[in-house]
């Protein structure tokens, strides 16, 4: 199960010194490739933990199913924002359903101890 | 690459942690609150914000002790749930602290949904629903927090030791050319389980659609093995029920949403079999396949529409997969029943047993060297919250070790530097290699051999002697073969690394697999040949010892003790 990266949308981070996917992916599968824009080493290997799908801000990376296993077009694409996420999922009918889910308690202390949050 | 151009960076520190996941976060931010001039460095393979079981986010704290829960009851459910054979010492001292861990991860940031009055909400008697999409990045920013210092993308490969005790560990950069040698007091191991040991359910371009995460490959296993640490309980496979082909978890569906599990007849099968475990409700679904009467489902048709939306919120937090599911059969959740399968056998502690034999401080056999979490045996079912527990113990008793002055004495300058060429010249070898087999030649291989001669899924999971015993020489040819593997640069050279860690995993296995004759477990240890559960005999845990010089794996019997006795090394 994959992703696939529009390189259109991409824009590799800029001058970053490491594209926020590359630095996020568990598989140590992305990387930027000559371009500057980022590649997949090998997209059998991917674990599709959606990390890259999330963190992108260019939304360039959508989540979907290989034909193996069923897959006929539908996408994941997602959205940070504050404390919530945003996704969007698109049917191969072009139909889109949009969740909003919140990922982080807005009044946690910023603290290791987590003391003091209530 | 040649060798030479590689760098050596010696790092020294108070404690090294292995693995940057709950238990190690955890037990980094245990020592830099129990001491803030304490040294601590953890060590990641992947990056910290990302990595491991949680990359994904989870739905639920599956180890919680709901009001009318106690930490007897708990241990008691998971001896009942893993046939009487438990650790129950670990597994109490795991119970008393599983709620101190999840309010913790509340104080971190992740948010709990709570009933009315205030409390969080249950899914089940031992687990409660969160909205976990980042625990991962809440966690690393707490360890960020706590002053430790983080090493990322660094793979490490093996323990350095000094008259049997533990003083450090060897590991590469997987981005650039950087040897690491780090050397402390203490060294507490909290590495993931082992995923690919087995052929998985699905090939090509799903091959890494697995439910454990395929980048746990059993590194700290395989560390301890190569060692000489005792292991215990590899024989206790874990084997998930999920939902088939994304193998998503079946949790939110069964547990949160009561869906139950139904046949091909649409009857519900389970009733038809002795005991409600979780191994029995695999073992039901295989034999009901095996019988004809498959395929089995979860059955979301009678759940209230209007819970098909928050079913898809609760999977967005674990597994999006599922959702490209449903969208490309164009149902909703509650429109057709989710079918279900087993997955491939993983070697994981935090939900089977396999690990490193501890005592209740987390002590490993190994002086100077602890474990925790998903590497450390003999506590099934403690999850994210019980390998949190296992952190913060494991790092207290490293603090205390430290204290009493029972720290690693310096090693001989000439022989550190000859420990550390003979370790560089192992590790890069694959990258002088000019043919050999590549990563994926030799993962096959191993997983061709487990899958069909110990108990994969094409042979349902049943074990046999004379299969095991197959697999046993074809393991040894394997092991041999692996110092012709070949890597082109440092993505392979970590995939040629962590196909080592493996096949070092699955001799262990297969030793363990051999030695207990009986079927304590359904599915996960399903000798054909003994297919009795055997009290009289076997309520005993079966442990090894992996000798590298004879290339021997020694098994070593251990008898059970019920709570109030511990085991001691």
């Amino acid at each position: 199960m994959s992703i696939k990266i529009d390189r259109e949308r991409c824009n590799g981070c800029g001058l970053a010194e490491e594209a926020l996917c590359e630095r996020i992916c568990p598989g140590n599968l992305l990387f930027r490739g000559e371009d500057g824009r980022a590649a997949i080493r090998d997209a059998r290997d991917c674990w599709g933990c959606a990390a890259c799908v999330k963190e992108c801000p260019q939304q360039a990376i959508h989540m979907y199913l290989p034909m193996q296993i069923g897959g006929r077009g539908s996408t994941l694409t997602a959205r940070k924002k504050g404390h919530e996420i945003l996704w969007t999922l698109r049917r191969p009918d072009g139909s889109e359903e949009l969740f909003r889910i919140i990922n982080e308690r807005p009044e946690a202390v910023v603290n290791h101890t987590g003391a003091g949050g209530s | 690459m040649a060798r030479g151009r590689w760098a050596v960076r010696v790092l020294h520190a108070d404690v090294l942690v292995i693995g940057g996941g709950a238990a190690g976060c955890s037990a980094a931010i245990t020592l830099r609150e129990l001491d803030e001039d304490l040294d601590v460095v953890v060590v990641e393979k992947a990056h910290v914000e990302r990595s491991g079981c949680l990359a994904a986010g989870i739905n639920a704290i599956n180890a919680y002790l709901n009001p009318g829960e106690t930490p007897e009851s708990f241990t008691e459910y998971v001896k009942r749930d893993s046939a009487g054979l438990i650790r129950e010492d670990l597994v109490y001292s795991v119970a008393r602290g599983l709620n101190e861990a999840a309010e913790r991860l509340e104080g971190w940031g992740v948010p709990f949904v709570k009933d009315s009055h205030g409390r969080y909400l249950p899914r089940g008697k031992r687990s409660v629903w969160v909205r976990g999409e980042k625990i991962k990045p809440l966690m690393a920013r707490a360890l960020i927090y706590s002053g430790a210092r983080v090493l990322n993308r660094v793979n490490m490969t093996n323990y350095l030791l000094a008259g049997g005790r533990v003083i450090g560990a060897c590991g590469f950069s997987v981005r650039e050319p950087k040897f690491y040698v780090i050397l402390a007091k203490a060294v507490i191991c909290a590495t993931g389980g082992a995923a690919g040991i087995y052929r998985p359910n699905n090939e090509g371009p799903c091959r890494h659609k697995l439910w454990y995460p395929p980048f746990n490959t059993g590194a700290g296993y395989a560390m301890g093995i190569r060692a000489g640490a005792e292991m215990t309980t590899f024989e206790m496979r874990f084997i998930a029920l999920r939902v088939k082909d994304v193998m998503s978890p079946t949790g939110a569906l069964a547990q949160g949403a009561r869906a139950a599990q139904i046949n091909g007849r649409g009857e519900r099968y389970l009733e038809n079999y002795p005991d409600p475990s979780t191994p029995m409700r695999l073992y039901a679904t295989v034999m009901e396949n095996r019988q004809g009467r498959g395929p089995c489902f979860l059955d979301t048709t009678t759940l209230d529409p209007a819970l098909s939306r928050r079913l898809k919120e609760a999977y967005l937090d674990m597994s999006p997969g599922i959702l490209l599911k449903w969208a490309d059969e164009g149902v909703e959740p509650h429109e057709r029943p989710v079918e279900i399968c087993g997955s491939e056998p993983y070697v994981v502690g935090g939900h089977g047993q396999a690990g490193y034999w501890v005592d209740i401080k987390r002590r490993t056999s190994l002086p100077g060297l602890f474990a925790a979490g998903d590497v450390a045996g003999g506590a099934p079912k403690k999850y994210v919250t019980g390998c949190m527990v296992e952190g913060k113990l494991a790092a207290e008793a490293a603090w205390q070790a430290i204290r009493s002055g029972d720290g690693a004495r310096p090693m001989p300058e000439e022989l550190l530097r000859r420990n550390i060429e003979r370790e560089l010249q192992w590790v890069m070898a694959p990258l002088e290699a000019e043919t050999g087999f590549t990563a994926d030649e030799l993962e096959e291989r191993l997983q061709k051999i487990m899958d069909e001669y110990a108990g994969g899924i094409s042979c349902h999971y049943e074990l046999c002697r004379h299969k095991l015993l197959l697999a046993r020489d074809y393991l040894v040819q394997l092991r041999r073969d692996l110092a012709r593997a070949k890597a082109r640069n440092l993505y392979e050279l970590l995939r040629v690394h962590e196909v080592i860690d493996r096949v070092y995993v699955a001799r262990v296995l297969v030793e363990h697999l051999l030695h207990r004759e009986e079927t304590r477990w359904r599915c996960y240890q399903e000798r054909v040949d003994f297919p009795h559960r055997d009290d009289e005999n076997w309520l005993k845990f079966v442990n090894s010892r992996y000798d590298p010089v004879t290339d021997v794996v020694r098994i070593i019997e251990r008898d059970y003790k019920e709570l109030g006795e511990s085991h001691e090394h």
